[in-house]
């Protein structure tokens, strides 16, 4: 499954694809977008990779296992809610402070923001957990079908399209 | 202060020590080897001489009570209270629970899970403890339940015999099938009373009883009380549960769980008790369990059995003098009470001592073991008498007052007192048979050949049958600080209680004599009795024991009739079912509430679409329709995201670009993982016939028109003032954010999405199992 056309444009598209998936994230309060959608662009993104080149090449990419992503991402979503105990309030009430450089940066940070990070992180992992393994198989299986089709002379991609 | 503030914890931290110490029990096992029995009896020692301690003050006529707020809104409190008959209770419970620890370190000696065996009893214990002390309806329940399900581990404790785990299971359905009973009463109690503790129910006493629900509230009562005391019909779970090894015997299944039942009918005595109903149901299967647990302990060969029997007959008598409820039978069943755990234990032990030394436990393969087992022996024979109720014995004290108060009841007089005579000379065979059988007579060889017992298997019996003796002669020991308290608590008033052994020539003194004669009789024609074995397996063939293997026969078939019905593993089932449901109960109400031809012609009012509206609805009309209709998965795959894009474009219309984005980008990945499991699907083919078709179609559109209506309406209809208006302010101001549907996922409603999210982590990991962990076969 290599294709040179592919390749080349995934090349171009997956970093585009990456931060256009941060830039949802970070718009997302005030703007379309969100940690949802931007964990399932980041997700497509990595899909995509792995069409173009294959599964383990884009493990390697993504560094570390999507369950880790999953692990991480529900820590930040639960850590984000503690501060609020600290101001005796309920727990994931939001909190917010300002980061002022006059002239410069105008930044309003909130715990919200580390929730919504935790809910991409979770939704990334999630995707590539079902998704990754389902491509390993689909590959061992292409790769089945090809030797069977080099020996038997048969069809290859058996099942894709029965009629 | 400080002293205060742990005065007032005592109880509670009373019975938590108890369920902590189960935990570190095996622990604790592995550290002290055969220590272990002596280390852990002592929190059921210290637990005896702190409720000794408090109780002088219960004596005094001042009840404990502390309480640990759980959950206030719904009347849950963990609250422990302390009177005179939780302390009866406590006590023996904590004073037996020493010796039987003790003796489990002897009996299950070197046996691999001892520290488990442990953690069960001292689980037991502290359940125990706590459904006698706990002052809340619902924490006595808890604890209540916790006695059932510490049963079952100890029933089920040899877990390797098939029989120990029918006889555990069998146990825990029957008692906990009346625990739900139980469960069902102690609600309606708490609502019609208005309380859920129990001290402050018993002032209402009378309200209770006037109330149109005073008669279902007794009936689940009793229920519960019944299974778990063993009455007759809920009797024959108790025999089989002598699978348990004996400690477990001796202490659940004759001292302590099956009395819970009669504590808890003697607790709620001043609250539900004095009626007709009353009285009739608990006089009725109290002298029923009587008779039935006495004839069939005569038929028993096994030594346990036999005394299981004989318990079922004494929990039966307990039963029935709480139907009487005079002042009498009250004074009888505090000192019968007392007076059976004492021998009682002691006989269990003995029995554990006799299967653990000559290796059976069969009565007509031991005898003249009095030469071996000479300690043994003299506390068997002891405990024996006390079990025939002769003098000078402190039993002796309790069937005469049995016998004063079945003369002296007010209804149907004859009946009770044949009973109580006919019980009373059940009890001297029995304990004859157990005396004389495996003691007296030639030595006969048994499979192991029998020497005396170590001291911790015979100290038990050393500590309770003499017990019995030493109170028989002295009962002033515990007729002031013991017994007259727990009667005060039943009757709700004191009552003065002298208790002697001689009470002159009278008609009890009579009957007394009377029973022993009838007594002895029966045991002389005991080997005749065995003789009618086969005619009595006949008869026993219709009895309980069937019925339940008949309802659980019947119970196994319906379940799984259901789960092939409803949890086939078809998921198309499941879909249908769900639409169905659904469409069902929704379409009913909706048409009961607003009425069909309001429904059919409301879509017409509201007839106010734009063209390309109309168009993007037909496409997905027309895609849906293609997707049904596709003979290949990929061409189906593509009508289908043909739909999911055009929904996606409905959203943009209506102003919802977060979901319309969303929509766009999982049904991306939807296609992409529906590609990847074509790969493990079988061959595409047609496999609904032409009646399949027309059904599924007929449900979804139902599905579809519901949905449809449902939406039109809900428009129309407000409920309650939507929240959205709120959102709609304070996202801004309070969220700090202008996308108000992120701001209600990430703030407002921020739980709601750590569920979700926390919910979608394990659906991950689990499609990632089910495609990891399938066996190689399934491979292709």
């Amino acid at each position: 499954m290599t294709s040179l056309i592919l390749g080349t444009a995934t090349r171009l598209l997956m970093p585009l694809l990456l931060l256009f998936s941060i830039f949802l994230l970070l718009r997302g309060h005030n703007e379309p977008g969100g940690g949802f959608a931007g964990g399932l662009v980041a997700a497509a993104a990595f899909v995509l990779y792995s069409i173009a080149a294959d599964v383990s090449t884009t493990r390697r990419a993504l560094r570390f296992e999507p369950q880790n992503f999953i692990g991480v991402g529900l820590l930040c979503a639960i850590i984000s809610g503690l501060p609020a105990l600290l101001f005796d309030k309920p727990y994931l009430s939001s909190w917010w402070g300002q980061i002022k450089v006059s002239g410069f940066i105008d930044i309003k940070l909130g715990t919200p923001f580390f929730f919504d990070v935790g809910v991409y992180l979770v939704v990334l992992g999630v995707a590539l957990k079902i998704l990754l393994p389902l491509e390993e198989q689909a590959e061992l299986q292409s790769e089945d079908a090809r030797d069977f089709s080099v020996e038997e002379q048969g069809s290859s991609g058996r099942n894709l399209e029965p009629s | 202060m400080n002293s205060l503030q742990q005065k007032k914890m005592m109880l509670t931290s009373l019975v938590l020590c108890g369920l902590v110490l189960a935990l570190a029990a095996p622990a604790i096992h592995r550290v002290a080897r055969g220590a272990a029995g002596y280390v852990l009896a002592l929190y059921p020692f210290v637990a005896a001489i702190v409720l000794a301690v408090a109780g002088q003050k219960v004596v005094a006529g001042q009840a404990m009570r502390e309480a640990l707020p759980w959950a206030s809104e719904l009347g849950l409190s963990l609250s422990f209270s302390l009177d005179g008959l939780s302390l009866l209770f406590g006590l023996m419970i904590s004073g037996i629970g020493v010796l039987v620890l003790i003796y489990a370190g002897g009996y299950l000696k070197g046996h691999p899970q001892l520290g488990r065996f442990y953690a069960y009893l001292l689980l037991f214990m502290a359940s125990m403890l706590g459904l006698v002390l706990a002052d809340n309806l619902l924490a006595l329940f808890v604890f209540w339940e916790g006695t059932s399900i510490s049963s079952y581990l100890l029933i089920g404790f040899n877990h390797r015999s098939e029989t120990a785990r029918k006889a555990a299971l069998q146990a825990l359905l029957v008692t906990g099938g009346g625990g739900l009973a139980l469960l069902g009463g102690l609600i309606l109690l708490g609502i019609v009373g208005g309380h859920w503790e129990i001290s402050a129910l018993t002032a209402q006493g009378d309200v209770i009883r006037a109330h149109a629900l005073y008669d279902p509230i007794l009936v689940l009562v009793l229920v519960g009380a019944f299974t778990k005391s063993a009455q007759f019909p809920f009797h024959f779970w108790l025999p089989n549960a002598m699978e348990a090894p004996t400690p477990v015997s001796a202490y659940l299944h004759s001292a302590t769980m099956v009395k819970a039942g009669i504590y808890l009918l003697a607790r709620l005595s001043p609250t539900l008790g004095g009626t007709e109903m009353w009285t009739g149901a608990l006089t009725l299967f109290g002298g029923a369990t009587m008779i039935v647990g006495g004839v069939l302990a005569l038929l028993q060969t096994d030594i346990k059995r036999l005394l299981a029997y004989s318990t079922i007959s004494a929990l039966g008598t307990l039963t029935l003098l709480l139907g009487i409820g005079t002042t009498a039978a009250i004074q009888a069943f505090a000192v019968f009470l007392l007076a059976h755990a004492l021998y009682k234990g002691a006989l269990f032990m003995v029995a554990g001592t006799l299967d653990h030394e000559t290796g059976t436990r069969d009565l007509e393969k031991m005898g003249g073991l009095r030469r071996v087992m000479p300690i043994t022996a003299a506390m068997a024979i002891l405990a024996a008498v006390s079990l025939a109720g002769v003098g000078p014995l402190f039993s002796f004290i309790g069937k005469e007052l049995l016998f004063e108060a079945v003369l002296h009841s007010e209804n149907s007089r004859t009946l009770l007192v044949a009973t109580a005579l006919l019980s009373g000379a059940f009890f001297v065979a029995a304990a004859t048979i157990v005396a004389v059988k495996p003691f007296f007579g030639a030595l006969k060889a048994t499979p192991k050949a029998a020497h005396e017992a170590p001291p911790s298997l015979w100290l038990g019996p050393v500590v309770l049958a003499p017990l019995g003796l030493i109170l028989g002669i002295f009962p002033g020991f515990v007729t002031y600080s013991l017994l007259s308290p727990a009667i005060a608590a039943i009757l709700g008033r004191a009552e003065p209680l002298k208790l002697s052994l001689w009470h002159g020539f009278n008609p009890a003194l009579a009957l007394s004599g009377a029973s022993l004669a009838l007594g002895l009789l029966a045991y002389a024609s005991w080997p005749a009795l065995r003789r009618t074995q086969r005619g009595r397996e006949a008869l026993l063939g219709f009895g309980p024991a069937r019925w339940y293997e008949v309802g659980l026969f019947a119970l196994n078939r319906v379940a799984s009739l259901q789960t092939r019905l409803l949890q086939n593993g078809y998921l198309r089932a499941y879909v249908m079912t769900i639409i169905v449901t659904t469409t069902a109960l929704a379409g009913y109400t909706l048409i009961t509430r607003e009425g069909l031809p309001a429904l059919l012609t409301r879509p017409l009012q509201e007839w106010d679409v734009r063209f390309y509206e109309a168009a993007l609805a037909a496409l997905i009309v027309l895609a849906a329709y293609a997707a049904v209709r596709a003979d290949s998965r990929l061409a189906a795959l593509a009508a289908l995201g043909v739909v999911g894009y055009g929904v996606s474009l409905i959203y943009l219309f209506f102003g919802a670009p977060d979901l319309a984005m969303t929509q766009v980008l999982v049904d991306t990945l939807t296609v992409i993982l529906f590609v990847l499991v074509f790969y493990h699907l079988p061959k595409f083919a047609s496999l609904s016939g032409k009646f399949a078709r027309v059904r599924d179609a007929a449900i979804a559109v139902c599905g579809g028109a519901l949905m449809t209506t449902l939406v039109l309406v809900t428009n129309t209809v407000t409920l309650t003032e939507p929240i959205s208006g709120y959102f709609l302010e304070n996202s801004l101001p309070k969220g700090y954010g202008r996308n108000i549907v992120n701001v209600i996922l990430v703030d407002f409603r921020a739980l709601d999405t750590l569920g979700e999210i926390t919910v979608l982590s394990l659906a991950g990991i689990g499609v990632f199992a089910l495609l990891k962990l399938r066996p190689q076969g399934e491979k292709a």
